[in-house]
């Protein structure tokens, strides 16, 4: 019959589209992947690989040229390692108090609050880096920070990412069961003894999956830290001077003048490539521990 | 009764006010993202105090008066992404949900898809910039157009729909789908009836969110439209743009004082959209979870 | 005046050690024991709801000292519910709300002020399904005395409480050994061991033997038979002929409801009421 043929073209036309539509994320990381590795391999044809992965100077405008990473990477690492500092402590106590301690009300009044920490955009922390925090905070408490500089960019990167330590812990302390607590109080423990020794250990590979994804999420932060951390690429470890990231970096590139074809335009795609691995490591790892953490409680 | 019971100091009290101490700590850092925030809003309206009329969301920029400065082009060529976005990315994503939720079998390259946009969902935003830049603005010579802006903010917010739209779908109870196909609909005579439309309440949180996001960003951006000074409302897909975050991250970057102050009032606009959004977006789902029939 | 912690109990190990120091007086107060009938927790029209739904009501029973009481039922009668009111576990379920008296040794546990986590050191449990920490075997006995300030030597402490629980001849090459490596008979000994380490009063098990073998059973009702002497256990258990063997004295609940509480031959052969008969003889339940 000529009504069922038709119902049965649809049936397959729309598993065909549909599925077209998927693969279109197949077809994005092939081009994410492919395009920085097509404009890297042009830049690594003039620069050495063991220039740009080890060397420690990074002035790719400036004459002679220098196009050593590590100074990206290490203004990159302290700014994650310093949002990290502040965003672990912060998100996992919070986990805590949305698990163990607060009531159902109290968690439908914050969970959403976080939410709305991670819905503001990059940008707007970074009007704030460098308009309030380093002026009012950093500036009258540490004399000598520069007016850009890497704390105050660690700060707001900590802040965005305080949501994602804390819902993804917070999800590995509701997944240790009941009958554990139980009897752990049943042999007289207080409510912080169960949380602390009981719980948290239990749920710990869960949090480990929480910093990994958290710290991802940090280095590829861009407009925070382009705003407020500054253009000069160096290798040091205090905070509280100016200094360049991965990301920073593409960004003041793709605003200079980079013709295609030029040096310059292949450079933001090596830098865009290093990023992209790094990021990449660890959400992988992130993901790896997460779903292991998820068979053991499943 | 053992007599060697007291060999316990057990120091109850001591533990107690220790777990008091600890609760206090927690729920302080629970509240610091909330005091943070208030901080943040309360500096940005302050810095914006004066600088936000109907004339700045009426005029265009301009690098020499900042008193006559407004956001028009940023606000239209937002909008216009918004559309752009919207139209390519809620369609695909969604379909591709429905394929991979429905239509997948377990298969080796639909489980490599699934890992495949697990990934993408943690590529940071301005990877997407450098594709956008080298696939979009220069392999397929759209140049730094709305259009290419619009593709790759939709390839940004793409895992972030097929995510929330898959978890919706999967949590519409099996019993439907079981009913339909008893009554001899097909697999898509069913998703279109019945999985669909119990899912919609999860796939619209999931778009607004994703949208939501999508305005905010300006790191997909910079390569695309390399902030280049915009002062007309994009007329076609070909015209050149910029953004609100954009804008504000030009003005936030410049060293007169003047332009901060518009800066401020700009993510006031922006936030007075992004954050309805977001709360809209909340409300959805908190009103869909309680009304839900099942 | 006597402090009752300090009772000889007869059975337990020569070296253990008489305290010299004075240590502060438990906030529980201390009844002088009468011979022979000496009550540990005593209820008094004892109700406890969970939102509306009363799951035990108006509930008035004895537990006395050192002998086996079980409490039996069919399903939804209560008898968990009542077991866990004795060491404020149910305090973790949001809704729920006490009438009436719960005492132990005298001492009003549900007053405002009275300290749960004190109580939960003199009364211990065991629950349904085995649930050891996520430790070594070790660990899981000692941690419970280590966190209450256990001052004596913890290595005699874990052999004395393992002997008793009957797994040390098990388990005392591996005591390092993670406790999931354990099966589920040795896992549920390795849960009373660890609620005997406390060197409690009063033991509360809930169906201890529902997840287990007939030959893990088997052991664990020895195992009770032997820990009574020293300590006072109440059993929960949907299984008569376990409570038949094992238990001093039973009570028998329906609907929330204390239906007939006396010695166990008593109740099994010449029950009083006729819900009880109707339950022995299987007629529901």
């Amino acid at each position: 019959m000529m009504r069922s043929r038709w119902v049965a073209l649809q049936e397959g036309a729309v598993k065909v589209i549909f599925f077209a539509c998927a693969a279109v994320s197949l077809a994005t990381t092939a081009g994410i992947v492919g395009i920085l590795a097509w404009e890297s391999f042009t830049f690594f044809r003039h620069v050495s690989v063991w220039e740009f992965l080890a060397g420690t100077e990074w002035a790719p405008n400036f004459d002679p040229r220098k196009f050593g990473v590590l100074p990206l990477v290490c203004g990159t690492f302290m700014i994650g390692g310093g949002a990290l500092a502040l965003a672990l402590p912060v998100g996992l106590g919070s986990a805590l108090f949305l698990s163990e301690y607060a009531h159902a009300s109290l968690r439908a009044v914050l969970k959403p609050i976080l939410e709305l920490l991670a819905g503001i955009p990059s940008v707007v922390y970074g009007f704030f880096a460098i308009h309030f925090v380093t002026p009012y905070v950093l500036q009258p408490l540490i004399p000598g920070t520069e007016i850009f500089n890497a704390a105050s960019a660690a700060i707001v990167v900590g802040v965005m990412i305080i949501p994602t330590i804390a819902s993804v812990s917070d999800d590995a302390l509701r997944a240790v069961p009941r009958s554990l607590r139980e009897a752990a109080y049943a042999v007289s423990a207080t409510p912080l003894e169960v949380s602390t020794r009981v719980v948290l250990p239990a749920a710990m590979s869960g949090v480990v999956a929480a910093v990994l994804l958290a710290f991802a999420r940090a280095i590829g932060e861009t407009m925070a830290v382009a705003l407020a951390a500054g253009q000069t690429p160096k290798l040091t470890l205090n905070p509280f001077e100016s200094i360049h990231t991965l990301t920073g970096s593409i960004v003041q590139m793709s605003l200079g003048d980079t013709p295609a074809g030029s040096i310059e335009y292949q450079t933001i795609f090596a830098v865009g490539l290093t990023l992209f691995l790094i990021t990449f490591v660890f959400n992988y790892a992130g993901q790896r521990v997460l779903t292991r953490f998820r068979e053991v409680y499943e | 009764m053992s007599a060697t019971a007291s060999m316990f100091d057990a120091r109850v009290a001591r533990r107690m006010r220790l777990g008091r101490w600890f609760a206090a700590l927690c729920a302080f850092f629970s509240a610091i993202g909330l005091i943070f925030l208030c901080i943040l809003l309360g500096r940005v309206a302050y810095q914006s105090w004066g600088w936000l009329s109907i004339h700045f969301l009426t005029e265009f920029p301009s690098t020499i008066y900042p008193e006559k400065a407004g956001m028009k082009s940023a606000i239209w060529g937002s909008i216009w992404l918004l559309v752009i976005t919207g139209g390519v990315a809620v369609p695909v994503g969604v379909a591709a949900a429905v394929y991979l939720e429905e239509y997948a079998k377990q298969t080796r390259l639909n489980r490599i898809i699934e890992l495949n946009i697990a990934n993408l969902a943690g590529v940071p935003s301005i990877v997407y910039g450098l594709l956008g830049l080298g696939v979009f603005v220069r392999a397929l010579t759209l140049n730094r157009s709305l259009i290419a802006g619009g593709l790759t903010l939709s390839l940004l917010v793409l895992p972030v729909i097929i995510i929330a739209s898959r978890e919706a779908i999967r949590a519409v109870p099996r019993s439907f789908r079981l009913a339909a196909f008893a009554l001899g609909a097909t697999r898509w005579q069913t998703i279109r009836a019945h999985t669909l439309p119990a899912a919609l309440p999860g796939i619209m949180t999931g778009v607004i969110l994703a949208l939501s996001r999508a305005i905010g960003e300006a790191a997909p951006l910079i390569p695309i439209s390399a902030i280049t000074y915009i002062t007309f409302v994009p007329r076609g897909l070909s015209d050149p743009f910029t953004a609100m975050p954009l804008q504000i991250y030009a003005w936030s970057d410049t060293a007169q004082v003047e332009f901060h102050h518009l800066a401020a009032a700009g993510i006031l606009v922006l936030l007075a959209v992004l954050l309805p959004m977001n709360a809209l977006a909340i409300g959805v789902r908190a009103w869909h979870q309680r009304r839900k029939a099942w | 005046m006597v402090n009752v912690l300090e009772e000889e109990t007869p059975g337990l190990d020569d070296d253990a050690v008489r305290p010299t120091t004075i240590v502060p007086q438990p906030r529980v107060t201390a009844r002088p024991p009468t011979p022979g009938a000496e009550v540990v927790v005593h209820t008094d029209r004892l109700t406890i709801r969970y939102g509306a739904f009363a799951a035990v009501r108006e509930v008035t029973v004895e537990i006395p000292a050192n002998k086996v009481t079980a409490i039996i039922g069919p399903s939804g009668c209560g008898k968990s519910t009542l077991l866990r009111s004795m060491n404020r576990m149910n305090d973790f379920i949001t809704g729920m709300s006490v009438d009436g008296k719960l005492y132990y040794r005298g001492a009003d546990v549900y007053r405002p002020g009275f300290d749960p986590v004190e109580l939960r050191r003199r009364i211990g449990m065991v629950f349904q399904k085995p649930n050891p920490f996520p430790k070594s075997i070790y660990k899981n006995v000692a941690w419970g005395p280590m966190i209450n300030g256990y001052r004596g030597a913890l290595d005699e402490l874990v052999e004395r409480a393992l002997l008793q629980a009957a797994l040390w001849d098990e388990v005392k090459d591996k005591l390092w050994e993670n406790a999931y490596s354990l099966s589920g008979g040795q896992q549920q000994r390795l849960c009373i061991a660890r609620a005997v380490a406390l060197e409690p009063d009063v033991l509360l098990m809930d169906e201890p033997c529902s997840a287990l073998d007939p030959i893990a059973t088997a052991r664990i009702e020895d195992l009770i038979d032997r820990l009574k002497s020293q300590y006072t256990v109440v059993l929960v258990t949907h299984n008569m002929q376990q409570a038949a063997r094992v238990s001093d004295r039973t009570a028998f609940m329906y609907m929330g409801e204390l239906v007939e509480v006396g010695e166990t031959n008593m109740i099994f052969t010449t029950p009083r009421e006729r819900r009880t008969q109707d339950y022995i003889t299987g007629r529901f339940g």
